[in-house]
């Protein structure tokens, strides 16, 4: 069958897609959108997180034919998404949160990143100013192998006070 | 494999007569995992994401009208006053990602003993609404668990919705597990307290074949509180009749042993949660006459 859907603003078409596939197939194959990863493929580890119609999701649980017509945000259009709904004249290709990833050292081997930076962004959107719980709450669904979870939380508290910071800025 | 996307209900229920062995998609928490792993390889699967009623719900004088898919997101977030005991058992549903995605009735149709919403629901009092093109069933949720993983639709039937007794009373869930989020239940208990009827129910999940309400222990707690006027004096209950009642708890559960617990384990452990959330509820009644339990977070045992 064939699917389309927008993704990161640009609607994209797939061909011959399974019945069966997964979104998370038909991105990364499909595509060519490889930055959401695969690992689990039953939901455990929200390495391939991205949102839906603005929805956090595992990609890996959504039938293909589901987002039909539908708008997803992967990784890779993470920036730009983060650009237009903040507003902001944010230099470089990265979104705020993923620039405090590498500041604080959060990642290691990184194949968990793309799965948390789509769960802390939206976090930070939802909750500009979260509690130490609060982000642990958010990222419960993304499992780090490298354990690096103490320098993810400081990261995501650092993403959070540069976004009050420029909030204020504005005001 | 044909993937069928009806774009409303009659079309849901036209496509299911057509094709009875058509497996159909809410959340896909469940589905996706088991096509993903080669577990099942449906002729048809049927979308219900476009099937715009199965989102939405609506707050009656005595019950909530539950959309079949309608995810445990949403419930936590606009539906905990109305429906404490089964927004705390969302709450301990998988992860935000699940929660955003997984609904009641892919919990009902999937008919898992460890579901969470089951023992909440038993709690609570509701029905299960489920249509055919041949009419409309409410099925009380006590008969809707018919086997491990059966329930009691038939081949042309969908769910609709579910229609959940509002609380009249407080209301707690607890679920024994190894970490707070992505867990599947070892055994879990929720309690409901109704004043305006002078009864306690309680259901419990993972510890038989199928989700089932305690009735022994129910019973035996309503006529211990109406015997010695607890409803109006608001007395603490006296810990042999909480004992009482956590044994009896206990002993409705037909457990089995395996990876995630033993039957022995999942025994106690039925007893203790029975004996705390009953505590719990209990006091929260005491405090305000008529307490009802809001708070989003599930307490810690
Ligand atoms: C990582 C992970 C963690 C999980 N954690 C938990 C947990 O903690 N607690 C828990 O209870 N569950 C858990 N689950 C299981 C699952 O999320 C729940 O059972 C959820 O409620 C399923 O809802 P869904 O909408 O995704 O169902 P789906 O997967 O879409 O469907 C499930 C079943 O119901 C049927 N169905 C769906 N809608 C209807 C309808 N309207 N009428 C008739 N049949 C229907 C489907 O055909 C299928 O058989 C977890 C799953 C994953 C992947
Ligand atoms: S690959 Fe989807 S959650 Fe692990
Ligand atoms: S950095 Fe390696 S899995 Fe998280």
């Amino acid at each position: 069958m064939r699917v389309t859907f927008t993704v990161n603003g640009r609607r994209h078409e797939a061909d011959d897609v399974w019945e069966g596939e997964s979104l998370l197939y038909v991105l990364r194959e499909r595509m060519g959108l490889p930055g959401s990863k695969n690992a689990c493929e039953q939901g455990e580890c929200g390495s391939c997180t991205v949102r839906l119609d603005g929805e956090p999701v595992c990609a890996c649980l959504v039938a293909a034919g589901q987002a039909e017509g539908r708008e997803v945000v992967t990784v890779e259009g993470l920036a730009e998404y983060a650009k237009e709904r903040d507003g902001s004249e944010q230099t470089g290709d990265l979104a705020p949160v993923q620039q405090a990833f590498i500041d604080a050292g959060a990642v290691q081997c990184g194949f968990c990143t793309p799965g948390l930076l789509v769960a802390a962004d939206e976090l930070i959107e939802r909750n500009p100013q979260p509690s130490d719980a609060d982000i642990r709450e958010a990222l419960s669904g993304n499992l780090c192998r490298c354990t690096g979870y103490e320098k993810i939380m400081d990261a995501v508290r650092l993403a959070a006070a540069r976004a009050d910071d420029s909030a204020q800025e504005v005001v | 494999m044909e993937f069928l996307r009806p774009a409303s209900w009659e079309e849901a229920l036209a496509a299911k007569a057509e094709h009875p062995s058509a497996v159909p998609i809410a959340g896909g928490t469940d589905v996706m995992v088991e096509i993903n792993f080669d577990h099942r390889r449906p002729t048809h699967l049927m979308d219900l994401n476009r099937v715009r009623e199965l989102h939405e719900w609506e707050v009656g004088d005595e019950t909530v009208r539950l959309g079949a898919s309608v995810p445990y997101s949403k419930i936590i977030d606009e539906l905990s006053a109305e429906l404490p005991g089964l927004a705390l058992a969302s709450h301990t549903v998988g992860s935000p990602q699940i929660r955003n995605r997984g609904s009641v009735g892919g919990n009902l149709g999937a008919a898992s003993p460890a579901g969470d919403s089951h023992p909440a629901l038993l709690a609570a009092g509701a029905e299960v609404e489920a249509e055919s093109v041949r009419g409309t069933r409410f099925i009380p949720v006590e008969d809707f668990y018919t086997g491990v993983k059966r329930n009691a639709l038939a081949e042309d039937e969908l769910i609709k919705s579910i229609h959940i007794k509002k609380a009249d009373g407080p209301q707690q869930f607890s679920k024994v597990g190894t970490r707070n989020a992505m867990v599947i239940a070892v055994c879990a208990f929720g309690i409901a307290l109704h004043p305006e009827t002078r009864t306690v129910r309680a259901g419990i999940g993972s510890a038989a074949p199928t989700p089932l309400r305690a009735r022994a222990a129910e019973d035996f707690l309503g006529a211990a509180l109406e015997d010695g006027g607890f409803w109006d004096n608001g007395r603490t209950i006296p810990p042999a009749v909480a004992r009482e009642f956590a044994e009896l708890c206990s002993g409705a559960c037909n457990p089995i042993d395996d990876v995630r617990g033993s039957a022995a384990y999942r025994r106690r452990a039925v007893g203790v949660m029975a004996r705390r959330t009953l505590g719990w509820t209990w006091e929260s009644y005491r405090a305000t006459g008529n307490g009802r339990t809001t708070e989003g977070g599930a307490q810690c045992a």
